[in-house]
């Protein structure tokens, strides 16, 4: 277990449910722009939380203010119960931001050694390259490397604190998918030991892979919250797919298909309920073959949520 | 678990030492930083203090005025285009992230900004000792030394100003409007009595002025303005340009 837990105090029990980063009733402008507009988020030890969401929802922003980098206009952000941005909050926390900020022209060893000597307790050297694959980059400089294995430096500099609470802002962008897949299990590793993570992120397979709880936002409103399959079940859609001639705008206005479309020579919509649209459709389309029904994913029930919201 | 060997002690200051170690060997690794740096105050001297004139007591003042603008080069550089660089490359917020101590890479900017200057003043001093006949007593030699170390700070301080303000590539333009026109104009490449009487009246204006009236005073050729009008001038412009690129910097987040 952690070395430090010998010297605090409180029941383990009520330090496993207080959350280690909280956002309560955020807002944030920039200028004329809401940034966040009441925003509510937390993330416990061994958990990762998702924030889902377009370009300009308000992912970063949030980072930022649970960082210490930005200062709420109203509403209240904790790291550990301390205003972030304080020392000790750093200490127990790593750190992967979008734009990098990586000194260019010193060597992954060099970097790990610095960011290392920032951290009470750091993780050695040789577990940093093994977690985050960077075996045989030791001695390249960070300039010369390709922007995935950039993109592993800065995973392995966010991790070499040994930090509770781990901050990804888009991490697998750039990466390939063999790439992805190691820091995935990268972070369900750290996960296990009672990291939490705040991860954000286009891919929607990677808040389906990764999480436990789903934050979508939606130009700086919580549109959703939930566990993966809650947010599903919420929209609790199906996705059919076939072959077959019908014009896909006569079937989008049938009661119960949310959407139509024709996708490479096949007919897919999505559905509330399979059955009766099913049942229409080999009725009115006896040639119809081909036919495939999928619960919808993440991306499915993403896509109708902010959907929702632009219709509202 | 007590089995387990206790850990390195976590030393704090460590990270001041390797960031400051890290920041000179970043320089270092930059050719674009290092050649200019190091080769224009030198080769200038050379050329101008020892070949062109031939004679010690030019060698001597010129020693001084070249020490001043060669170090105003390094920490104008180092600082003005180094930060803005590293300012557009988001290291700074990255380092407002990480529990590194605020502060730790500006100290170990100026650190690095010292060491060139160290350079700097070494090379000059070597070249003047040998090739261009000067002979100064050692406390000479050491308060020269002295004038060029830690007269980086007011041109850090306005380099860092000129770093939050603008952009890395507007920063490398900005720096070099600003050092030539006020070496030439400060007296560090020839007198300011070889010109009209009204660059020597507008003389005070120019930080490098005053710093380099300090190192000429060392080997005696100053115009015989007060020591400590120099020091406060110089005190004033630091704590100034730093206050202002405070505000800047903490403003851009």
């Amino acid at each position: 277990m952690d070395m430090t837990a010998r010297h605090e105090t409180a029941p383990l029990a009520a330090r496993l449910r207080a959350p280690l980063a909280r956002l309560q009733s955020i807002r944030k402008n920039f200028g004329p722009l809401v940034a966040l507009d009441g925003v509510d988020l937390a993330v416990h030890a061994g958990e990762v939380v998702s924030l889902l969401g377009a370009n300009g929802a308000g992912k970063t922003t949030a980072i930022g203010l649970l960082l210490g980098l930005l200062q709420p206009g109203s509403g209240s952000a904790a790291l550990f119960g301390q205003a972030p941005g304080s020392i000790q909050a750093r200490r127990r926390t790593g750190v992967m931001l979008q734009d990098g900020g990586v000194h260019g022209d010193l060597k992954v060893r060099e970097l790990l050694r610095l960011t290392r000597s920032y951290y009470p307790r750091p993780r050695g050297l040789g577990d940093c390259v093994a977690l985050a694959g960077l075996q045989g980059l030791l001695e390249r400089r960070y300039d010369k490397l390709s922007g995935g294995q950039q993109r592993r430096v800065q995973f392995a500099l966010a991790i070499c604190g040994r930090p509770q609470l781990l901050f990804l802002d888009e991490p697998t962008t750039g990466l390939d998918i063999q790439a992805r897949g190691q820091l995935w299990d990268a972070v369900r590793a750290l996960v296990a030991e009672g990291c939490g993570v705040l991860l954000t992120t286009h891919y929607l397979e990677e808040a389906e892979a990764l999480s436990d709880r789903v934050v979508v936002l939606d130009r700086g409103r919580v549109a959703a919250a939930g566990s993966v399959s809650d947010l599903r079940a919420r929209v609790a859609q199906r996705r059919v797919r076939c072959v077959s001639s019908l014009d896909p705008a006569t079937v989008s206005g049938w009661p119960q298909v949310l959407s139509a479309a024709r996708d490479a020579g096949h007919l897919e919509i999505v559905v509330r309920e399979a059955e009766p649209a099913v049942r229409r459709l080999l009725e009115a389309d006896p040639a119809l073959r081909e036919l495939e029904v999928t619960r919808a994913g993440l991306a499915d029930a993403f896509i109708h949520l902010t959907r929702a919201q632009d219709a509202a | 678990m007590d089995a387990i060997a206790r850990p390195p002690r976590f030393l704090p200051w460590r990270c001041y030492l390797l960031e400051a170690g890290y920041e000179l060997l970043r320089q270092l690794r930059e050719p674009a930083f290092v050649l200019p740096t190091l080769l224009f105050p030198t080769a200038f001297y050379l050329l101008f203090g020892v070949m062109l004139t031939g004679n010690a007591a030019n060698a001597q003042y010129m020693l001084a005025g070249y020490g001043v603008f060669g170090i105003m080069g390094a920490a104008l550089f180092g600082f003005g285009a180094g930060i803005a660089a590293d300012r557009e490359r988001g290291l700074l917020r990255l380092k407002r992230a990480l529990p590194a101590p605020p502060g730790a890479w500006l100290l170990a900017k100026m650190a690095a900004a010292m060491a060139f200057a160290a350079i700097i003043s070494l090379l000059l001093a070597t070249l003047a000792a040998t090739l261009g006949g000067v002979a100064l007593a050692p406390g000479q030699w050491l308060l020269l030394f002295a004038a060029n170390v830690l007269g980086v700070l007011p041109f850090c301080a306005i380099g860092l100003y000129i770093g939050s303000l603008v952009g890395g590539n507007a920063a490398v333009a900005v720096v070099n409007i600003l050092f030539l026109p006020m070496a030439f104009l400060s007296g560090l490449w020839m007198p300011l009595s070889v010109l009209p009487d009204i660059f020597t009246r507008l003389s005070p204006v120019w930080p490098a002025y005053h710093l380099g009236q300090l190192a000429m005073k060392v080997v005696g050729h100053d115009a015989g303005g007060s020591t400590w009008l120099h020091l406060g001038v110089l005190g004033v412009v630091t704590a100034v340009f730093f206050m202002l690129a405070r505000r800047r910097l903490a403003a851009a987040a």
